[in-house]
């Protein structure tokens, strides 16, 4: 198994000996030690502390806010209202790009959803604040709110998520089902899902004359701040936001909220500071979720047990002002070789907050359903279910005829099935038990795209022989602090102790967004390119200079490493310092830029294979996950520990996902019943009994010259259906709906 | 949160008839207090005064009010005597939380009905006479047994459901001097309007719980606790069960039930039907069928009744296999049997 761990694949640049190590993280000793700010750590002096105000009612209008009572209320320095709060730039609506959700920015009485921002109050201290946000005593006219799949109103719709098709279509699926020797169809139903961050979403906001300083947590630096710019009506250049640390944000926090503005705009309205952070309870309307979907599938299976055709439809629920609809089918584009394809999403509107991503959106709850789908197809055509998905193993992207960059799934499916000792599956349903309890084995492949965004780096080779890396990276846990600088090291050609990594705030070159598992190849690859830049200048001065013993290498060229430049022609080498100080330099600066060229003539995907075992009583339905065990392909891996933390944490979501997390909505007033965390559930330590994530070689020289994949949410996608699919294994109960409570099951 | 005054009681005198609201380990108060269900004016912290011990009592044991859930769970006369208590205690919370909550705070403490904890909801328990916001809800969580259309909540403790089995005491002191009640009856069931009488007078305060002689109850007593999550999450349902076997034979029974009512739930009829039987599986599947007499839906609750049988039944099953020497590393877990392999 650590041979596996630590066989690392590459692309067509030869790393250096830092990228591939199990380096512990950089900030490792600062979060430990609480030494770590997070932005509601910040208290600049003259702070005011604002408490926002949420709509009680899902639908309707504020009809009274007692202003007078909470105004009264020792402490409380203002009240900002639709009367009289400070307006942005632009209208709350206005989408300046894909990225942005309604601004709630006080503009009119109207609720829309639950938990809607309604007021800000401002207060010396936490406590005068948050009481009087409660003394304002909203009263309203309330309206029947819709906030299920079963009661929101329909709409059809040409786009899905980031603005993707609704549908697509590729082949004859009407007439290959005609065909076909057998027809398998599946519905499967999954929850409204939060992203549960630790750190609540939070922004301490100070002005400095027109000079704005804002800490909040963010996954997306550089575009959050032309966002605030725009909302603000101010140059870019006026603001400074900082994110050194990310306490979580599974997407939430790749989008801004109204709640930031209103902060912003109050301390430039007061000319104090001003700190907003959301309580618990206020983590689960403004800021974004998972939306429910009911997805339908349906297989037609030829006689051989090859797919013939597939189709995947999701309807699923957005706003009823903005368009965010999880594009669950999508799941089923690029999987499994089905040579005729259909697609779609189903709109429908409901009285919630905007739904947001959210780790793996569309893939988490379209893999789960089209796993249990392949399930279901594969008891129909009496396969074993790994076979059945070997025998539907698509060589080429079905969706698009592309080849694949790379895709080393079936050394997944067999490092993986080995491990977890697959061969030994007994096939019927209730065939396997341990004392009492039933047991069962299910399966499930895991697929995420391997996008890449925009960013730029700077690296600076100083006369002492260390550097200073620049870039706006976000770290939410996942370890860019460290990874980042290992790729940044190896550009660079020193050693990682001689790096200094200046990042997480904005008068940084963008990183661009962490997100769609993208950033440490995005991030990297700036930051790659801007160290070999600098390499590139000081090769120059050396292969220029008579009095280096590097003189004239240029034709054979020069190696970096270990803060040497070496001739490729004989053994001699000159150390950085020795080459800056004689061509009398302080540091050579290089730059770099991290994006794919071009569109892709190739299909880009992390794979994975993933077992599960369940054991489930049988008389009380209870599901406990004994053993998860998955093995991925996802490129050059830059940091295995690092890695294989996410690869866990997305499995252990997955875990969550298929017995727990649930978000219960009252019909009736459309408040959620469960808004906390004792309410909502995500696993706890002892819900995660045996885990391992392995992650095989692959070599991918077109994914990016450095072969790096993403690892961030490909952990959730497979994990969900080999989970469901144990307990259909265990208990002959096809999971329908998502998570699978112990009534179900009895 | 409101404004409030916070006084600390040093003495029991000072305590008993102050007006405000008792603060012990605040793990319950102080939550409420936040989401603004619990408005005190005042808080009295009771947390110091001396009813931190665990004493011998007429063959029993006396549990002071102010006892740490953590202290009693790993109390050696608890786990040899009382090991269903321990085991129903460490199923609870998390340690963070028994290591803060007390005795007399685990009894009190209020329900998790989400109506309950929703100021904008009508509910007769937080406001008498607005209504039960639970029914026709959200329901899931709901008792099945003692409720009325005033009131369908459950009161969520696991520990009061094994102290119920042991015929445990609660020991009360007010302005009007000492009262004892029956853990069973101690919280009372709604009526037809709403939550029912409050289980304390104004001025009242718990000082001890009273545990009398198990008996030969040491030998075979065991919690079993459904959720959907490994720890850390209320019961489903869950049951305590003590049995007394001599011979083969069960000379006494014990069995309560958590997650099914307002008050933990002794099975009394239950009881009486498994005395002078043999402690065999047709026995206890007879008990654990009279347990749940008279549960009845309050919502979209009916599969709770099925389950309360069957938790009722495996805590019958794991007793009657006796106490193990060590509780299992998954206390009251239905995966920490030695039933399962
Ligand atoms: C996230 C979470 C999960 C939990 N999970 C579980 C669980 O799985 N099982 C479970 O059983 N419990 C669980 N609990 C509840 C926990 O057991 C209680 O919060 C705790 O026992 C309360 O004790 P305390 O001392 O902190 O009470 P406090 O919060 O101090 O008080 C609670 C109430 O009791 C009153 N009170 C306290 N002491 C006395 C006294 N001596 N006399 C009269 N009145 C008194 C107070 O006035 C108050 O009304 C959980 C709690 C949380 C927050
Ligand atoms: S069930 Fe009881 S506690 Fe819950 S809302 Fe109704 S009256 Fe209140």
């Amino acid at each position: 198994m650590d041979d596996l761990m630590n066989m690392q694949g590459q692309g067509h640049v030869r790393l250096g000996s830092s990228a591939g190590q199990a380096l512990t993280r950089r900030d490792g000793m600062l979060k430990v030690t609480g030494a770590a700010t997070y932005a509601a750590d910040n208290r600049p002096d003259g702070l005011l502390h604002a408490v926002l105000a949420t709509a009680g009612i899902a639908k309707g209008r504020v009809t009274h806010l007692d202003v007078a009572a909470a105004e009264a209320h020792p402490g409380v320095v203002k009240v900002y209202t639709p009367a009289n709060a400070p307006r942005t730039a632009l209208s709350p609506d206005e989408k300046i790009h894909p990225f942005v959700w309604r601004m709630e920015t006080l503009t009119d009485d109207s609720v829309r959803y639950a938990g809607q921002p309604i007021a800000l109050v401002l207060a010396e201290t936490l406590e005068a604040a948050a009481e009087g946000a409660r003394l304002l005593a909203p009263r309203y006219e309330a309206e029947v709110p819709r906030v299920t799949l079963d009661d929101a109103e329909p709409f059809e719709t040409d786009t899905t998520a980031f603005g993707r098709p609704a549908g697509h279509a590729s082949g004859d699926v009407d007439a290959a089902r005609s065909g076909a020797a057998r027809h398998v169809t599946a519905t499967v139903e999954t929850s409204q899902q939060y992203h549960n961050a630790i750190e609540p979403h939070a922004i301490t906001a100070r002005w400095d004359g027109d000079r704005l300083e804002i800490d909040t947590p963010n996954q997306a630096i550089g575009l959050s701040k032309q966002t605030f710019a725009a909302f603000l009506g101010i140059d870019p250049s006026q603001i400074l936001l900082r994110s050194p640390f990310l306490g979580g944000g599974f997407g939430s926090k790749a989008i801004l909220y109204g709640g930031q503005l209103l902060a912003i705009l109050a301390a430039r309205d007061l000319g104090r500071p001003v700190k907003l952070v959301l309580r618990r309870d206020q983590m689960y309307g403004p800021v974004g979720h998972r939306a429910p979907t009911r997805q339908s599938l349906q297989i037609d299976l030829d006689a051989e047990g090859n797919i013939a055709a597939l189709e995947h439809d999701t309807v699923t629920l957005t706003s009823t002002f903005d368009q965010f609809l999880e594009s669950a089918s999508n799941a089923s584009h690029s999987l499994y070789a089905a040579p005729n394809l259909r697609t779609s999403h189903h709109g429908r509107r409901a009285d919630v907050g905007t739904p947001g991503p959210m780790r793996a959106p569309g893939e988490a709850p379209g893999s789960a359903a089209l796993e249990i789908a392949m399930d279901a197809a594969a008891q129909a055509a009496g396969m074993d279910p790994l076979e059945f998905r070997l025998k539907n193993y698509a060589e080429t992207d079905p969706s698009t005829g592309m080849a694949f960059s790379s895709k080393g799934l079936r050394d997944c499916y067999t490092e993986a099935a080995k491990l977890f000792g697959w061969a030994e599956r007994s096939a019927a349903p209730r065939s396997m038990r341990q004392g009492r309890l039933l047991k069962g084995w299910g399966m499930g492949t895991a697929q995420f795209p391997c996008p890449m965004f925009q960013a730029a780096a700077h690296a600076t080779l100083r006369a002492d022989g260390t550097a200073v890396i620049e870039t706006s990276a976000a770290d939410m846990g996942q370890g860019a602090w460290t990874a980042l600088a290992q790729i940044a090291a190896d550009g660079l050609g020193i050693d990682i102790d001689k790096v200094e990594f200046r990042s997480g705030h904005s008068d940084l070159p963008d990183a661009g967004v962490a997100g769609g598992s993208g950033h440490t190849a995005t991030a990297g690859t700036a930051l790659f390119n801007a160290g070999a830049d600098a390499v590139r200048q000081l090769a120059e001065l050396a292969t220029n200079d008579p009095a280096s013993p590097l003189f004239g290498a240029g034709n054979a060229g020069v190696t970096a490493r270990s803060g040497r430049l070496y001739r490729n022609d004989d053994e001699r080498s000159e150390p950085y310092e020795d080459i800056l100080a004689r061509a009398g330099l302080d540091l050579v600066r290089g730059e770099g830029k991290g994006a794919r060229e071009g569109e892709p003539d190739r299909a880009m995907f992390s794979h994975g294979a993933v077992f599960a075992e369940v054991l489930v009583d049988p008389d009380l339905g209870q599901v406990r996950v004994s053993r998860l065990i998955g093995a991925f392909a996802a490129g050059r891996i830059v940091n295995p520990r690092l890695a294989r933390s996410q690869l866990l944490g997305g499995m252990i979501w997955g875990i969550g996902m298929a017995l727990q997390e649930e978000a219960v909505h009252d019909r009736r007033s459309g408040r959620l019943t469960n808004a906390d965390l004792a309410g909502y559930h995500v696993p706890v330590n002892a819900d995660v009994p045996m885990i391992e994530a392995l992650t095989v070689h692959e070599d991918d020289p077109y994914v990016n010259a450095l072969g790096i994949k993403g690892v961030g949410e490909i952990g959730v996608t497979g994990t969900v259906g080999a989970i469901g699919n144990a307990v259909w294994h265990a208990t002959g109960i096809q999971p329908t709906r998502l998570p699978i409570h112990p009534e179900s099951l009895i | 949160m409101n404004r409030f005054d916070y006084v600390r009681a040093e003495t029991l005198g000072a305590a008993i008839g102050a007006e405000g609201a008792l603060l012990a380990g605040g793990t319950n108060l102080l939550d409420l207090m936040k989401i603004g269900v619990a408005t005190p004016d005042r808080l009295i912290d009771i947390s110091r005064l001396p009813l931190d011990r665990i004493e011998q009592s007429g063959g029993g044991l006396r549990i002071g009010a102010m006892v740490r859930n953590a202290e009693i769970a790993r109390d050696p006369q608890v786990l040899a005597r009382y090991p269903a208590l321990a085991e129903a205690l460490l199923s609870g919370a998390s340690a963070q939380l028994r290591n803060a909550a007390t005795t007399g705070g685990n009894v009190m403490q209020a329900t998790r009905c989400s109506y309950f904890q929703d100021p904008l909801s009508p509910c007769n328990r937080r406001e008498p006479g607005s209504g039960c916001g639970a029914l026709g809800g959200a329901t899931r969580n709901h008792a099945v047994l003692g409720w009325t259309e005033g009131c369908i909540a459950v009161h969520p403790s696991d520990m009061c459901v094994a102290l119920a089995a042991y015929d445990a005491v609660v020991e009360i002191t007010g302005p009007g001097g000492l009262r004892e009640v029956a853990m069973e009856e101690f919280h009372p069931l709604p009526d037809a309007d709403g939550a029912g009488k409050p289980p304390l007078m104004p001025g009242e305060i718990i000082t001890h719980i009273r545990l009398p002689d198990p008996g030969a109850l040491a030998r075979n007593a065991r919690y079993v606790k459904l959720r959907e999550r490994t720890s850390f999450a209320f019961a489903i349902v869950s049951a305590a069960a003590a049995l007394a076997i001599e011979d083969g034979v069960i000379t006494e029974a014990r069995l309560a039930l958590g997650g099914v009512a307002a008050r933990p739930w002794r099975c009394r009829k239950a009881e009486e039907a498994l005395k002078g039987q043999p402690a065999s599986a047709e026995s206890f599947a007879r008990a654990a069928e009279l347990a749940t007499e008279g549960a009845r839906p309050s919502g979209d609750n009916a599969a709770k009744t099925p389950l309360a049988q069957r938790i009722a039944l495996r805590a019958l099953e794991r007793a009657a296999a006796g106490t193990p020497e060590r509780l299992p590393a998954l206390p009251a877990s239905v995966f920490a049997g030695d039933d399962n392999g």
